[in-house]
C-alpha cells in the first residue's frame, strides 16, 4: 500500500528540498537540477525568491540571508530552516550555499534525509566554512575542484563548467 | 552592446571606471548594472541593479559580457554562448572579503570564451578584437559527471 505524508499524498518517489542562496549559489543549483528529474515533488528554498519566480519554480519558499558571522540572524534562521524542513519532510536536502543551506542540511540530518552538499566551484582553492562545516554530518559533500577531495569526507564528482 | 554586471552583493569599482575610461572609443553601446559603487560613469548608461529578466535580457543582447570574476556571470554566459571577459576582486583593494575570485579565475581562465582582464588596457584590447570567443553552450563532461553522481545518490534515498 502506498505510504502517505501528512497531507494525505502519496510518498511513493523521492521528495528533495534544493536550498540555495542567491547569485552564484542560485546559478550554480539550476545548472544541476537536472537530476532531480523523476522525483516525485522538490521544493525550492531560497533567499532571492525573484529568481525562483523567474524560474517559473511553483514550490518556492523564502528564506532569510545570513552569514556565519551574524549569531543572532543565525539563531533566528536556525528556527526559520528549521520549520521549513520539519514542515516539508523531504527525502532528500541538497544545497549549493550558503549558511542557511547548511542550516538545511542540519534540520534533514535531524529528521534522517539524505544530506547533500554541493560546495560552491567558486572554492578553488579552500572548501567554504559551510562545506568543511556540512563534511562532518552530510551523506555527501562534493566540491568542484579535484584538489580539495580528500576522497572520503569531501568527494570530487565533476562541476557546472 | 557590450554589457557590464558586477553583481549585487558588492560594488566593483575599479572594474566599472576601467569601462568608463574605455568606452569613449568603442564606437558600440554600453550598459551597466554597477551596484552601490562611489564612481559614478560618465559615459554610458547604468543602473545599480536590475530584475532578473532584465539582465537574461541584456545578457542575450549583449555582443560581450563584462563582470566580475562571479560563478554567476560565467555560467550565464555558458547559457547564452557569450564571451565573458572577467575581473577578479581583490581582497587587498578591499573588492571582496578574500582572494577566492583571483583563485577561481586562475582555473577557470583555462574556459574557451573565458577572457581574464587585470587593467583597462587588457579591456580595450580585448573589446577590440573582431571575432572575441564565446563560451560554449553545449555542457561539457564535467557537468555530466556531476549530474549523474548527484542523480544516483538521490535515487539512494528511501521515502
Amino acid at each position: 500500500m502506498a505510504k502517505r505524508d501528512r497531507t494525505g499524498h502519496s510518498r511513493d518517489g523521492i521528495h528533495v528540498l534544493a536550498v540555495a542562496s542567491g547569485g552564484g549559489h542560485w546559478s550554480e543549483m539550476m545548472q544541476i537540477a537536472a537530476a532531480f528529474d523523476g522525483a516525485r515533488r522538490v521544493d525550492y528554498a531560497t533567499t532571492d525568491i525573484r529568481l525562483a519566480e523567474e524560474a517559473d519554480i511553483q514550490a518556492r519558499h523564502a528564506i532569510k540571508d545570513y552569514s556565519q558571522t551574524e549569531p543572532l540572524r543565525l539563531l533566528a534562521g536556525a528556527l526559520e530552516t528549521g520549520r521549513l524542513v520539519w514542515r516539508l519532510r523531504p527525502d532528500v536536502v541538497i544545497s549549493t550555499g550558503a549558511a542557511p543551506g547548511l542550516l538545511c542540511l542540519f534540520w534533514g540530518r535531524i529528521i534522517g534525509a539524505r544530506t547533500i552538499w554541493v560546495d560552491s566551484i567558486a572554492n578553488a582553492e579552500r572548501l567554504s566554512l559551510s562545506g568543511r562545516l556540512a563534511s562532518q554530518f552530510a551523506t555527501l559533500t562534493l566540491t568542484q575542484w579535484e584538489s580539495l577531495a580528500d576522497g572520503a569526507r569531501v568527494q570530487f564528482a565533476g562541476s557546472v563548467l | 552592446m557590450i554589457f557590464l554586471t558586477v553583481g549585487t552583493q558588492l560594488p566593483f569599482d575599479r572594474l566599472v571606471a576601467a569601462m568608463d575610461e574605455v568606452a569613449p572609443d568603442l564606437g558600440e553601446e554600453v550598459f551597466a548594472q554597477i551596484g552601490n559603487g562611489a564612481y559614478q560613469p560618465r559615459n554610458f548608461a547604468h543602473v545599480a541593479r536590475m530584475a532578473p529578466e532584465e539582465f537574461t535580457e541584456r545578457f542575450q543582447m549583449a555582443r560581450v559580457v563584462v563582470g566580475h570574476a562571479g560563478i554567476g556571470t560565467m555560467l550565464s554566459g555558458q547559457q547564452h554562448g557569450k564571451p565573458v571577459v572577467v575581473m577578479a576582486r581583490r581582497h587587498a583593494l578591499g573588492e571582496h572579503r578574500n582572494d577566492h575570485q583571483v583563485a577561481t579565475v586562475a582555473q577557470l581562465r583555462r574556459i574557451p570564451g573565458v577572457h581574464v582582464i587585470e587593467t583597462a588596457k587588457d579591456l580595450r584590447d580585448l573589446l577590440a578584437e573582431p571575432e572575441i570567443v564565446p563560451m560554449s553552450k553545449l555542457q561539457g563532461p564535467n557537468l555530466d559527471r556531476l549530474v549523474g553522481r548527484l542523480r544516483s545518490e538521490i535515487s539512494a534515498a528511501r521515502p
